[in-house]
């Protein structure tokens, strides 16, 4: 157990540390920026990686409960906290509505409904000017806390986004491993067999689909934190082609694929722009490079690369011991 | 010893060479380069505009050998690829990273609002080349932030009451980009121009990404005395194109952006005739723009347009500014002191000061489009002086009223 969670503590530990070593606050917000990427990659990866339901729409979690969110503290007036579980609430019920329409269908079918409802509320949100700004978004977010705690400063802000991380990996590796977890993954490969045992199918799958809501959610909540700001390009199809990317990237179905998924993209967005003017090609080059080198993504690519090493390496030859011979 | 001499004052006029270059040394080591950050677009849909901006940018900086008040220019360029998350993360890299002097961009109006609060919160003076949204320097003005382009309505007002009162047109139909843009460019028209007796008897919006304006432009009735069209960046050359195609059965007046140099360069006869309204055109005779506007052919081969103009007023606004403290940028708050009470006499814009809010005070022209020298112009044919972003409305009473958008003001004509 030590040795699966000992990574993950140092990953994390290195990234709480970062304000530290850091001369100036961008490479704070940077981290904290891959610690919301890494959260809703990781509850989409419940989807894609462990239920085999691939979605197109991810984003409308986090964009409904960043909306809510934002109009709750801004126009509602209600201090961000509240606000705050008002619109986690509301995302989960909102949520489960959607669950019944898009878990109707499977494969191509599911791809393109979840796309359809993000689309709906990114609609919304576009269209719906007088409650959501239009395309001019909401702005002046309020983020919580005081005195006793400033989360208007970068670091203490990274430390919360760290804090839901480790939350969410904690979660998510413990439900992986849990029958439910088993079970998810054999109504993937097995569906119609899983059916046949006896297990119901529909509610498993309704399970993952709210579990991916609550943490694409959270991510929502931070990110309106973040930016304090929210407009519909965050639901657009490119966001959540994007958290796509950084599953597929990292590798689905592993526990660390979405983090270091959700760092590569982070980085190779903002990192690289500073150095590279054509950045958007160096993206798309990278991308091309994972898939031809490693197809499942990063995490499952590197395990195979080291067992393959561990091959390479000249097994030490047996040693040859002098036989008695029998008739010796 | 002739040679001797020779060789004495060669030597004397070396050591002096010497030592004025290291006196100089120490003086030029005490002022560092001014740090202006440049956000433009560079990927996606608007690059085209980002790239008009580039050129401005780079032509302001080019006339004045890259300095401000005495001191180097260092330009640090980033592309915000037109995303407004993307947006904050460059401003904060400009900011906490390059710790720049001041920043010039962003180009579209959601990312000024992406990033409205963060410059509120660290401080930084943001001279806005391109994004017209009206808040900005209305209702939600930013003590940091100044704009070097009207607001979305600013030139629309004008137009309203041009096409009302010298047009003597009474029925109009509005097509607009359905974004806050088009939304608030419409609103300003219909606002003067029913104030001044028009009727706004149908508004279109189709959305910004539409492939085709045909199931539009076949909506359009023609029983009106024109359409009003409010299109951004590509869409005013497809939707005048189509609309040819259909046979143009009623005049065009159009919102500036809509017959653009950007876009007028690719444009064919439809375009001739269309009359709009604009605080920018390469054809207009204010002192400063016939040099401008002969620099940029010269130097890109096209006509400066909305962005081109923008980005360069941008850039001579900071000039001024850091000339009026006398190149000491690292004081923001005199920096920014100087910045709201720029007031230029010459360039593209003719003369230009700031109102209170930070929003130029400038001439608006009424355009009409048509070929000349081979290419296609925007001929100005009326200037209303100094128009300002609240027209002829009381400030007060302006900002008491909701800001313009696709449902206010209200229009009460519709249908008739």
């Amino acid at each position: 157990m030590s040795a699966r969670v000992l990574p993950f503590a140092v990953a994390l530990a290195a990234m709480a540390m970062v304000p530290l070593f850091s001369t100036s606050p961008f490479y704070v917000n940077l981290t904290s920026q891959v610690a919301i990427a890494a959260i809703g990659a990781l509850g989409l990866n419940v989807l894609v990686g462990h239920a085999g339901l691939n979605s197109l729409g991810f984003a409308v979690f986090p964009g409904l409960t960043a909306y809510l969110v934002a109009w709750l503290s801004t126009v509602g007036g209600i201090d961000p906290v509240a606000a705050a579980l008002f619109a986690l609430g509301g995302t989960m019920m909102v949520s489960a509505l959607f669950a019944l329409v898009a878990l109707r269908t499977t494969g191509l079918g599911f791809v393109m409904i979840t796309m359809a409802l993000c689309q709906i509320v990114w609609g919304a949100a576009y269209r719906w000017t007088s409650v959501t700004g239009g395309d001019n978004g909401l702005s002046g977010v309020p983020r919580p806390g005081g005195a006793w705690l400033p989360l208007e400063k970068p670091e203490y802000f990274l430390w919360l986004c760290l804090i839901v991380l480790a939350l969410a990996l904690i979660q998510l590796g413990r439900f992986f491993d849990s029958p439910l977890g088993v079970a998810l993954r054999g109504t993937r490969d097995q569906p119609r067999r899983m059916g046949a045992v006896g297990y119901d199918v529909w509610r498993i799958r309704f399970v993952a689909w709210m579990l991916a809501a609550a943490w694409g959610a959270a991510a929502g909540l931070l990110y309106a934190w973040y930016h304090q700001f929210v407009s519909p390009h965050m639901m657009a199809v490119t966001a959540s082609a994007e958290v796509l990317l950084m599953v597929v990237a990292g590798g689905a179905g592993t526990l660390a694929g979405p983090l270091i998924g959700a760092a590569l993209v982070v980085l190779l967005k903002n990192l690289a722009s500073i150095w590279i003017d054509r950045w958007v090609m160096l993206l798309g080059f990278t991308f091309v490079v994972i898939v031809l080198l490693m197809p499942d993504g990063i995490v499952p690519g590197f395990s195979r690369l080291t067992a393959w090493l561990k091959r390479l390496r000249p097994t030490p030859a047996p040693k040859l011991v002098p036989r008695e011979r029998a008739d010796g | 010893m002739p040679t001797l001499t020779k060789r004495t004052v060669a030597c004397s006029w070396l050591a002096a060479t010497a030592l004025s270059a290291l006196a100089a040394l120490p003086a030029a080591a005490q002022q560092p380069p001014i740090k202006v950050g440049f956000m433009t677009v560079r990927s996606g849909a608007l690059a085209a505009g980002g790239k008009q901006m580039e050129q401005g940018m780079e032509y302001c900086l080019a006339e004045r050998n890259g300095m401000m008040g005495g001191r180097k220019v260092e330009l640090i360029t980033v592309d915000t690829a037109g995303q407004p998350a993307t947006t904050k993360t460059r401003a904060q890299e400009l900011v906490e990273r390059e710790r720049v002097n001041a920043i010039i961009g962003p180009l579209a109006a959601f990312e000024a609002l992406a990033i409205d609060d963060y410059i509120r919160q660290v401080g930084v003076p943001v001279i806005s080349p391109s994004a017209a949204a009206e808040d900005l320097t209305q209702r939600k003005q930013n003590p940091w932030f100044v704009r070097a382009v009207g607001t979305s309505a600013q030139a629309n007002h004008a137009l309203g009451e041009y096409a009302a009162k010298d047009l003597k047109l009474k029925r109009v139909v509005t097509i607009g980009d359905d974004f806050a843009f088009g939304h608030e460019a419409t609103a300003g028209f219909q606002r003067a121009f029913e104030d001044n007796g028009g009727k706004v008897v149908q508004k279109l919006w189709p959305p910004l990404n539409v492939a085709d304006y045909g199931s539009y432009i076949s909506q359009i009735r023609t029983d009106v005395d024109a359409v009003y069209a409010a299109f951004a960046g590509g869409n005013g050359l497809r939707f005048l194109q189509q609309y040819a195609e259909y046979g143009a059965p009623v005049k065009v007046i159009a919102q500036m952006t809509t017959v653009d140099e950007g876009i007028l360069k690719s444009m064919g006869k439809e375009a001739v005739g269309v009359i709009s309204s604009g605080w920018y055109t390469a054809t207009q005779d204010v002192p400063g723009n016939k040099e401008f506007a002969a620099g940029i052919r010269a130097k890109y081969g096209a006509d400066p347009g909305y962005y081109t103009a923008g980005a360069y007023a941008a850039c001579a606004f900071l000039d001024a500014a850091v000339k009026a403290v006398d190149g000491k940028v690292e004081d923001k708050q005199a920096l920014m002191k100087a910045l709201r009470s720029v007031k230029l006499e010459k360039g593209p814009y003719g003369e230009v000061t700031l109102d209170e809010y930070g929003n130029p005070i400038m001439n608006v022209t009424i355009r009409k489009t048509e070929e000349k020298d081979g290419r296609l112009q925007n001929v100005v044919i009326k200037t209303y002086p100094k128009v300002t972003q609240f027209w002829i409305y009381d400030p007060k009473a302006f900002l008491a009223d909701p800001v313009y958008s696709r449902d206010y003001p209200p229009a009460k004509n519709l249908g008739q």
